[in-house]
């Protein structure tokens, strides 16, 4: 049973068909990689599948149990969407770290506000909170960043920031960790840093989605590869394949222009 | 010279600084409520608010003050302000906390759509819920936004406390007006020393706000 079926899916803005159709299901400690030029609405699909945005038809599936399903308002209820979030880790392009917390916090921040709904809370707090902030050091030694624990956003590289986005992320312990143009925002010499995670990462199984332009990239690390292009999935399949030896005309052009 | 300053003191605590901390106790929470109600999705809301803050910001304070200490009385309302001193005071209170509010509601919204919708967004992926959002994300870094232009507000408001003159509480220049009729014009120029005094203060204590909000960007 994949871990993630999603099926048909539809996203207008106004009369803008910004998603066409989309299905894509994706295996347990599987990556799969989403190219496509601006606009295509490779980040659209993303944000529909952290309920960021609503689709307007379709059918998400998170291991064989449907979360949402555009045709039934129960699926929609928004006291219930919260918790679904949690399927789905989310690493955006621009970071997005809250500046006032320290890279450990911003680690550590939505384990402890989740922790208090938990019935034995109150007796429990301290050891939960010390766990909580172990597994968040733990998370950031991951990242390369045992030392930065207590540094704000601001005193952080644009790498480093991302790397503590990504141990934010991966803190709530996410079926599916989703990133959005992780280094699109990076200068060149920062994305390496950022990409070497996400690889160790891949080579550790962690079930992901990930839209980016690094090509090179998506070949290596995915074992699925979709190309997208006005809203609708043009070409999908194994990333040596899509990549090397494109069935599409439109597939081919894109990959021509990423080249020149 | 000893009995006038006296005199002065005890109209500038009593009168003045009160009517400033009165203003601000309850126009800081009530701008905060009006500046969600202007950012309702629920567009009736939205507009009413809109035009309450139109309605205050476009008249002036001092009109304000004449209909909400009148105005019940001579349009029959059974609602009346309590006889005496105190009840112009505390009209002068609802005058200004709502007139107050109406400013601060327009400096919080365009701090909280200030910060980043990433930073709401983040939030949201993360399990937090509405509130949580806002307390724990949203609401630090508007006050940092929001200190220069609430800092501008406030020490305006210390100027406007003398505005309550209007409805005869007794502030500290209308006391001192008193004694031009003996001749004396230094309680005057006395009472701009009470007023800078009072603003340098709270120019000090803004800038350690902005000093102690420093470690983050």
């Amino acid at each position: 049973m994949p871990i993630l079926e999603a099926t048909h899916l539809e996203k207008h803005f106004g009369a803008t068909r910004v998603l066409n159709d989309i299905s894509l299901s994706l295996e347990q400690g599987q990556a799969l990689s989403i190219i496509g030029s601006s606009g295509s609405g490779k980040t659209t699909l993303l944000r529909c599948l952290n309920f960021l945005e609503r689709p307007d038809g379709g059918t998400i599936a998170v291991k064989g149990e449907i979360i949402f399903d555009a045709a039934d308002p129960s699926t929609q209820l928004e006291r219930d969407i919260r918790k679904k979030r949690l399927h789905f880790g989310m690493v955006f392009q621009s970071f997005n770290l809250f500046p006032q917390y320290t890279a450990l916090e911003n680690v550590t921040l939505a384990g402890k506000l989740l922790a208090k709904e938990q019935p034995d809370f109150s007796q429990k707090k301290r050891e939960i909170y010390a766990r909580i902030e172990e597994s968040g050091r733990e998370l950031l030694a991951r990242m390369g960043l045992a030392d930065r624990a207590g540094h704000y956003p601001h005193q952080l590289s644009g790498g480093q920031q991302q790397r503590v986005a990504i141990a934010r992320a991966l803190a709530l312990r996410p079926d599916i960790l989703c990133f959005d143009e992780p280094t699109s925002a990076l200068d060149p010499e920062l994305t390496g840093e950022v990409l070497k995670v996400i690889r160790a990462l891949a080579e550790e199984r962690t079930t992901m989605i990930i839209v980016t332009h690094e090509m090179g990239f998506a070949r290596d690390v995915s074992d699925q590869l979709i190309f997208m292009d006005g809203g609708v999935i043009v070409e999908q399949g194994d990333p040596h394949q899509v990549i090397e030896n494109p069935q599409h005309e439109r597939t081919k052009q894109f990959l021509r222009n990423y080249q020149q | 010279m000893a009995a006038i300053l006296s005199r002065l003191s005890v109209a500038f605590l009593t009168n003045n600084v009160r009517l400033f901390a009165l203003t601000l106790i309850f126009s800081l929470p009530l701008g905060l409520l009006l500046s969600f109600g202007s950012m309702s999705r629920f567009k009736p809301l939205a507009w009413l608010v809109k035009t309450v803050v139109w309605v205050i910001r476009g008249t002036p304070l001092m009109l304000q003050i004449l209909i909400i200490y009148f105005g019940p009385g001579l349009m029959h309302m059974a609602f009346g302000w309590p006889r005496g001193s105190g009840g112009r005071v505390v009209a002068a209170t609802v005058a200004f906390a709502i007139n107050y509010a109406c400013y601060f509601s327009e400096i919080y919204r365009g701090g909280i759509q200030g910060v980043p919708r990433g930073q709401q967004e983040a939030g949201q992926v993360l399990g937090m819920t509405r509130s949580q959002i806002f307390f724990r994300v949203t609401l630090l870094q508007m006050v940092k936004r929001i200190v220069p232009p609430m800092s501008n507000e406030i020490i305006t408001l210390v100027k406007d406390t003398a505005l309550a003159n209007y409805i005869s509480v007794m502030e500290i220049i209308m006391t001192a007006k008193e004694y031009t009729s003996a001749g004396l014009i230094w309680p005057l120029f006395f009472t701009g020393i009470y007023f800078l005094l009072f603003v340098g203060i709270l120019t000090l204590l803004f800038g350690w706000v902005e000093r102690k909000l420093d470690y983050f960007r």
